[in-house]
Order: structure tokens, then C-alpha cells, then sequence
């Protein structure tokens, strides 16, 4: 048996919070990657929440954005 | 009273100043249908505004929605610099467009109609206000109606920025991630229509789905208000059935015959070739283009003018109108518009940039707040696609003999960045 919740995750930012700080590529630089100015480009298909390793940096991301702008989007089946 | 089977339907007796609500009532007659929400459901109402959502689903929405008060909003904005349709509209019939707006806000349960006209729109406004004030000396019936005058920008007319505007008079576009949503002011949740959407609804109402559907194709129904420009004597305004051929638009408002291509939507639109001339004027006859009717516009490119030229000026200002808010767009769209005004000037430097651009459209589509750098990629995309002879040309010869020709496309002036007003 699997242990933890099933379903999906998307790491979201708010483009109008983000001033490109660019903490989130660093963090997570498996989902996220920065266009020319510095702007994250996120990963858009859904991961597995069983993913342990891009939910974990994409916890990371989220918390480490000076902003605030980076939101995990969960979808429980 | 109105010839019920022809057109024009919502330009009918259009003609000289603005139609006063004494004569609006005798050519359209006061009598309303019974059940207006059935006929809007039959209708098959696609809203005008651009988008093309079916009315009556917006209307089901607000319906289900449980609140003290709510609003009805008339987006009369028209910031496409394009578009002079709601301009038409509001200096002849406006009257057709509060029928509408009450009807809607009654169908909904709104106490309030609010109609929000561009500040420097100001014969629209004052034709607007005088209607206004005509209803509320004649009738203590319907909802309050007030005018509201946001700022003239680009963005200000999409829906969110419109809507934090009336809230916290800033026009600036909001962050939504969930849709669709709610538009609320304050707490009170809104429902927001195009002018044209609302003119068609008045007529709805009166005369009933059946009669709307006459005309039109059955999944995208009515009449709709086409704003033509470009190589044509004078911009115009005209009501054409839904799925009429491009080409018998062109020829109705005199228009040139044989273009290079047409722009069709808006500045965030899509340009299509001669070979879509056939095509029905309708989002269903013109979904093999990738075009969409969008807010009514179409400006035609002729043949002896350089296409990448108009893009370029397009993106400028677009880059220009741009709210700031999001990196890739406050960013993006200037770096667009150099790379544009690189290609047009041609030679080695603009293979360069066209690869530049090619990268830097798919790193901005998709990643601002609202959809207007997502229209400008579409535009440009859809530019690179269909006057792909000539940028052949400006990529390997040189820039074309038709640089010289004054430009057509209606661009307004750049403003300083510092005096753009958004509140």
C-alpha cells in the first residue's frame, strides 16, 4: 500500500506579487526555470502527490518566495 | 415601428443625434416578452465583447448566486483603438443598451446598473449620461443607472481591471487563478456585458429568440456590429448577419477586394489570408483560421503595404498600454516591439531577432495576470504566419518598397510613460 494522499499538484505563482527575486529556480530548479528577465517559468503539468521530491522542493519554493507569490495548488482524487 | 425581419436591427433609424426615449419607444415599442429569461436561453446569445461566452450562462451564474444586492455593468470601454462599434451605439441608440442593462439586471436580481464609458470618449459619454437622465425624469420604475468614467487604457475595459477600478479606482487587471469567478463590488456579485451584448439582449426581449435566430448561423446567432478599417475610404461601423463571407463585408462597406491579409478581433486578434475571404463571418465559420469574430474588428491589409511595419506599431503601443503589473509583459512586449522593428528594418540583424522573438512569444504567452500578452503573442504569431512572402523578403533581401506608404492601422500617439493615467 502507498502511503500519503493521491492526487495532483501545480506550483502557481501570481505574476503581479513576483518581482522576479528568482528564489524559487534555486529552490526548485526541477519545476522552475527563469525567462530573460528573471521570471519564473513553471512547470504546468500536474505532478503526482506522491512525487516526494518535487512536492518536497516545491514546499520549499513556496515558503522561500520574498513575496509570497509561488501558491502549491492541490487536486485530491 | 421596426422591420422586424431585415437588417439593421441595432442600428435601426440610426441616423443624426442621438434617439430620444419618446422616439425610442414608438420605433421599438415598449412591450416586452413575457418570459425574457426563456427567449435569452433560446436565443443562444454569444456576449459581443470579445470573448464569445454564451450570455445566458454569465446570467445562470449570477442567478445562482445568494446576495442582498447585486450589480449589472455595461462595459462600454472600447479600448481596442480599432473598434468604434459601442461609440455607434452609444451616439445613436443607447436607450437599446439600458433596455438591455435593465432587462439583465432584472433577469439577475440587480438593483443597480452601472455603465462604464472611456473618460475620453466624452461624446459617448455625454450622449450616454443624457439618456440616463432621460429614463430617470420619465419612469420611477427599474434599477438605479449611473455613468461611471474609467480611464481610457487598453486594459482598463477587461473585466477584472474594469471591476477593481469601480472598487478601488485603480484600472488595473487582477490575478484570478479559478474561472470562471465571481466579479464582485464590495461584496455584491456583478454581472458584466458588453454594450453591443446588451443592445441585443433589449432586442431580445421585445421580439423573441425566434426572430433573433433568423439570422446568423445556429451556434453563433443574430446580427453583430463590424468595425472595418484600413485600406477603405473612411473607417466605418456596420451591421452584418453572423456568418455573412468576409468577403461580402468587404465588399458592403467598400472596402478593398483583394487584400494581403485581414486582421480579425482586435489588436490581441488574429490575422488571417485571402484565402479566408470565403470563410462565413462567424467563430464557428472561422475556427479553421484560428480567428475568432472576437470584438467585431476587421482591418484590412492591401497589397502595397508592409504588414510587419503595422505589426510593429501595434506592438509598440500594446507594449506601451501594458499595465506594468507582470515581468513577462512589462518586459516582454518591449522586447517584442524591438525585435518587430529589427525585422522591419531586415538584413542579418532580423534573422537574428526573428529567432529571438520566436523563443521569447512562447516565454510570455500564458504567464501575465490577465490575457493581454497573450493577445500581443497571438498577433504576432499570426503576423509571422500569414505575411510569411513578406518577411521572406525583409529576412534576406532588405526591407520592402512599401515602407514609404503612410501606415494604416489605427495606432493612437504614445503618451509620456509618466502621465498614462490609471485612476
Amino acid at each position: 500500500m502507498v502511503l500519503g494522499r493521491h492526487g495532483t499538484f501545480v506550483l502557481q505563482v501570481n505574476p503581479i506579487l513576483c518581482d522576479g527575486f528568482g528564489h524559487c529556480a534555486e529552490l526548485a530548479p526541477d519545476l522552475v526555470r527563469l525567462d530573460e528577465w528573471g521570471y519564473p517559468i513553471i512547470e504546468t503539468t500536474p505532478l503526482s502527490l506522491q512525487d516526494k521530491g518535487a512536492l518536497e522542493s516545491a514546499k520549499y519554493a513556496e515558503r522561500g518566495c520574498p513575496r509570497q507569490a509561488l501558491r502549491i495548488r492541490r487536486k485530491l482524487d | 415601428m421596426i422591420n422586424v425581419r431585415s437588417l439593421p436591427r441595432l442600428l435601426a433609424w440610426s441616423e443624426g443625434p442621438p434617439t430620444s426615449l419618446a422616439r425610442h419607444q414608438a420605433l421599438f415599442g415598449t412591450s416586452f416578452r413575457p418570459q425574457p429569461l426563456n427567449e435569452l436561453q433560446q436565443s443562444g446569445l454569444l456576449g459581443r465583447g470579445g470573448a464569445g461566452f454564451e450570455t445566458f450562462r454569465k446570467v445562470e451564474l449570477l442567478r445562482a448566486q445568494r446576495a442582498t444586492h447585486k450589480l449589472m455593468v455595461v462595459n462600454a470601454m472600447e479600448g481596442e483603438p480599432a473598434s468604434r462599434k459601442d461609440f455607434k451605439l452609444l451616439t445613436q441608440n443607447p436607450h437599446l443598451v439600458l433596455d438591455g442593462a435593465e432587462q439583465l439586471a432584472a433577469m439577475i436580481g440587480a438593483d443597480r446598473v452601472v455603465v462604464c464609458v472611456a473618460r475620453d470618449n466624452a461624446r459617448a459619454a455625454s450622449a450616454m449620461n443624457q439618456a440616463i437622465h432621460e429614463r430617470q425624469r420619465l419612469s420611477l420604475r427599474g434599477p438605479d443607472i449611473s455613468l461611471q468614467t474609467p480611464p481610457g487604457r487598453y486594459v482598463a475595459g477587461e473585466e477584472s481591471a474594469l471591476i477593481h477600478w469601480l472598487n478601488d479606482n485603480e484600472a488595473l487587471p487582477q490575478f484570478r487563478p479559478e474561472r470562471p469567478s465571481i466579479l464582485r463590488i464590495r461584496r455584491h456579485p456583478v454581472l458584466l456585458d458588453n454594450a453591443e451584448t446588451c443592445a441585443n439582449v433589449g432586442l431580445i426581449t421585445r421580439y423573441g429568440a425566434d426572430w433573433f435566430r433568423s439570422l446568423g448561423t445556429a451556434a453563433h446567432p443574430g446580427s453583430t456590429l463590424v468595425s472595418l478599417s484600413g485600406a477603405i475610404d473612411a473607417p466605418k461601423v456596420m451591421e452584418v448577419a453572423v456568418g455573412t463571407p468576409l468577403r461580402d463585408i468587404l465588399a458592403a462597406g467598400r472596402a478593398e477586394a483583394a487584400p494581403q491579409a485581414l486582421l480579425l478581433g482586435g489588436y490581441g486578434g488574429t490575422f488571417v489570408g485571402p484565402d479566408a475571404l470565403d470563410a462565413p463571418y462567424s467563430n464557428d465559420g472561422l475556427r479553421p483560421f484560428g480567428a475568432t469574430v472576437g470584438a467585431g474588428i476587421i482591418v484590412v491589409l492591401p497589397k502595397n503595404h508592409c504588414g510587419l511595419l503595422e505589426t510593429y506599431r501595434v506592438v509598440r503601443w500594446m507594449a506601451h498600454e501594458s499595465a506594468r503589473q507582470c515581468g513577462p509583459c512589462a518586459f516582454g512586449l518591449p522586447a517584442m516591439a524591438d525585435d518587430l522593428s529589427l525585422i522591419v528594418r531586415g538584413g542579418a540583424p532580423a534573422r537574428e531577432a526573428l529567432a529571438r522573438l520566436q523563443r521569447r512569444t512562447g516565454e510570455i504567452e500564458g504567464h501575465g495576470a490577465c490575457r493581454h500578452p497573450d493577445g500581443v503573442v497571438r498577433f504576432v504569431r499570426t503576423a509571422l504566419q500569414v505575411l510569411a512572402a513578406d518577411l521572406d523578403q525583409h529576412l534576406h533581401v532588405g526591407p520592402c518598397a512599401h515602407l514609404g506608404n503612410t501606415p494604416l492601422f489605427i495606432v493612437p500617439a504614445l503618451e509620456q510613460e509618466e502621465s498614462l493615467e490609471w485612476s
